[in-house]
C-alpha cells in the first residue's frame, strides 16, 4: 500500500497535468451537445417533414455508429477531402456531434412531456411559439432532463479518454506513457481509475444538487 | 362594438361542430353560453380567439378582424381563462401573473411585479403569492389565473367552464370573483352552467345546440320563458324552470 502511494505521488502530478485538457474536452464537447441538442431537438419536434428527416437521419447515424470510429473519420478521413484538424479540436468536434445526438433525444423527450395546456396558455396570453418554448416550456422541461443529462454528462466525461486513440494528451493518454516508462500498468491504471471516479463522482454530486436546487415546490 | 363573431363554422372530420354561429358584445356585457354537452360551447369560445381557428368566419374586436399576421397583438386584447387553469408549475403564483406583462407586454421586472400583487388582491390572493401552483388549491389556482388574465389589461376575459374541474365546495370562491368582475364592468363571455352567476351577473344567456345559437336573451327570460322545447329540457336537466322532458 505505501509502494501504490510512493508511485502515486511521483507519477499523479504528471498525469494530472493532463486534467485541464480532459475536462476541457468534456465541457466543450457537452456545450456544444447541449447547444446543437435543442436544435435537434426542435426540428424533431417542430420541423416540417425536411427538418424533420435530416435531423432523424443525423440522431440515427450518430447513435448508431462507434464514437471512436467517428473521431477516427474526423480526424484521419476528412483531411482526404481537405478539411484538417488537430487532435484536440477533432475530439472535441467529435464528442460533440456524438452526445448532441443523445442529449437531442433527452431534450425532445423532456419536451414532450410537459402537457399541451401549458403551451396553449402561453399562445392564449399573446406569446409567438417561441416565447412559449422559451418562458413556460423550457424552464419545466430542463428540470425533468436533468437526471438524464446528469448520466450522460458522467458518460462524456469517461469517454474523452477515447481522445486518447488519435494522440490527444489527456489524462488517459499520459497515464499509459507512465505505464511504458515504468512497468507498473497495474498500478498505473488503478490511479487513473481512481483520478476518473473522484472527477465522475464529483460531477454527480453537482448535478445531484442542480436539481434539488431547482425542484419546484410540490411537484 | 367591441367584439363581433361572424358566421364561424368548425368541422372535425366528418362532424360540423359549429354550424355558422355568430354573436356580439358590447363593453361591460357579459354573456354567459349554454347548452348541453357536445354542442360546440367550447370550441366556439376557442375559435373566438384561434386557440382553435375557424374553418370560416371571422372575428373582430374593436372592428379589427383577427388574422394569422395580427394574432399574438390581438390575443393580448382577449384574455382566456382554462377549466383546468394551466397556470405555468415552474413558476409563483405572482410570477405566473407577471410574466405576461413582463415578456409580451415589456413591463420592467419592478412594475410587473406591481400590476402582478395588484392583480393578486383583487382575486384575494395576495397572501399567497409566493405560493407554486402545486401548493394551492383548486380554487386558488382558478382564481391566480384570473388574476393573470387581468393582468394583460384585456378588453374581454373568455372563461371556458372555469368551475367545472372544481369540488363544489371551491366554486363559491371562484363565481365571487367573477361576479365582483362583471360588476366592475369587466367585459365576459363564459361558457357555465352556473346558474347561480347567470341569473345574478349576466347580461344575456345564450343557448346553443348542436352547433347553433338556439336562443338567446335576459336570464329572465331564458330561465323563465324560453321559447324552445330544447332549452325547456336542458334547463330542466340542471335544475332550473321549464317543465321535465
Amino acid at each position: 500500500m505505501s509502494e501504490f502511494y510512493a508511485f502515486a505521488v511521483e507519477h499523479l502530478p504528471y498525469i494530472l497535468e493532463g486534467l485541464p485538457i480532459t475536462l476541457g474536452l468534456w465541457v466543450l464537447a457537452m456545450t456544444i451537445g447541449a447547444a446543437f441538442g435543442l436544435v435537434l431537438a426542435w426540428a424533431r419536434l417542430y420541423g416540417n417533414t425536411l427538418v424533420y428527416g435530416a435531423a432523424t437521419v443525423y440522431v440515427e447515424l450518430f447513435r448508431g455508429t462507434p464514437m471512436l470510429v467517428q473521431m477516427l473519420f474526423i480526424y484521419l478521413g476528412l483531411p482526404e477531402v481537405g478539411i484538417v484538424f488537430d487532435p484536440f479540436t477533432a475530439a472535441v468536434i467529435a464528442i460533440g456531434l456524438n452526445t448532441s445526438a443523445y442529449q437531442a433525444e433527452y431534450f425532445r423527450g423532456a419536451i414532450r412531456s410537459i402537457p399541451r395546456g401549458q403551451m396553449q396558455a402561453a399562445r392564449a396570453m399573446g406569446m409567438t411559439p417561441l416565447q412559449g418554448l422559451r418562458w413556460i416550456v423550457l424552464p419545466q422541461a430542463l428540470r425533468r432532463v436533468i437526471p438524464q443529462w446528469s448520466n450522460e454528462a458522467i458518460l462524456e466525461l469517461k469517454y474523452t479518454s477515447i481522445a486518447y486513440a488519435i494522440g490527444v494528451s489527456e489524462i488517459t493518454a499520459r497515464a499509459e506513457k507512465v505505464g511504458y516508462e515504468t512497468f507498473m500498468f497495474f498500478e498505473v491504471f488503478l490511479l487513473l481509475a481512481l483520478v476518473y471516479i473522484v472527477l465522475t463522482g464529483t460531477v454527480a454530486q453537482v448535478l445531484l444538487y442542480l436539481e434539488k436546487r431547482t425542484a419546484v415546490p410540490g411537484l | 362594438m367591441l367584439l363581433k363573431v361572424e358566421n364561424i363554422h368548425k368541422r372535425y372530420d366528418e362532424t360540423e361542430v359549429l354550424k355558422g354561429v355568430s354573436l356580439e358584445m358590447e363593453t361591460g356585457q357579459s354573456k354567459v353560453i349554454m347548452g348541453p354537452s357536445g354542442t360546440g360551447k367550447s370550441t366556439l369560445l376557442r375559435c373566438i380567439n384561434y386557440l382553435t381557428p375557424p374553418d370560416e368566419g371571422r372575428v373582430l374586436v374593436e372592428g379589427t378582424e383577427i388574422t394569422s399576421r395580427n394574432l399574438n397583438r390581438m390575443r393580448e386584447k382577449l384574455a382566456f381563462v382554462f377549466q383546468d387553469f394551466n397556470l405555468f408549475t415552474h413558476l409563483r403564483a405572482v410570477d405566473n401573473v407577471a410574466i405576461g406583462p413582463r415578456k409580451i407586454r415589456g413591463m420592467s421586472r419592478r412594475a410587473a411585479h406591481e400590476l402582478a400583487m395588484r392583480e393578486l388582491e383583487r382575486v384575494g390572493l395576495s397572501e399567497r403569492s409566493h405560493a407554486y401552483p402545486a401548493e394551492l388549491s383548486g380554487g386558488q389556482q382558478q382564481r391566480v389565473s384570473i388574476a393573470r388574465a387581468l393582468a394583460m389589461e384585456p378588453k374581454i376575459i373568455l372563461f371556458d367552464e372555469p368551475t367545472s374541474a372544481l369540488d363544489p365546495e371551491l366554486t363559491g370562491e371562484v363565481i365571487a370573483v367573477m361576479k365582483q368582475l362583471a360588476s366592475e364592468g369587466m367585459t365576459m363571455l363564459l361558457v357555465s352552467h352556473e346558474v347561480g352567476f347567470a341569473r345574478q351577473a349576466a347580461d344575456e344567456i345564450i343557448f346553443m345546440d348542436g352547433g347553433h345559437i338556439l336562443e338567446q336573451g335576459p336570464p329572465a327570460q331564458l330561465f323563465d320563458a324560453p321559447q324552445h322545447e330544447r332549452t325547456r329540457q336542458f334547463l330542466s336537466r340542471i335544475g332550473q324552470g321549464g317543465e321535465a322532458a
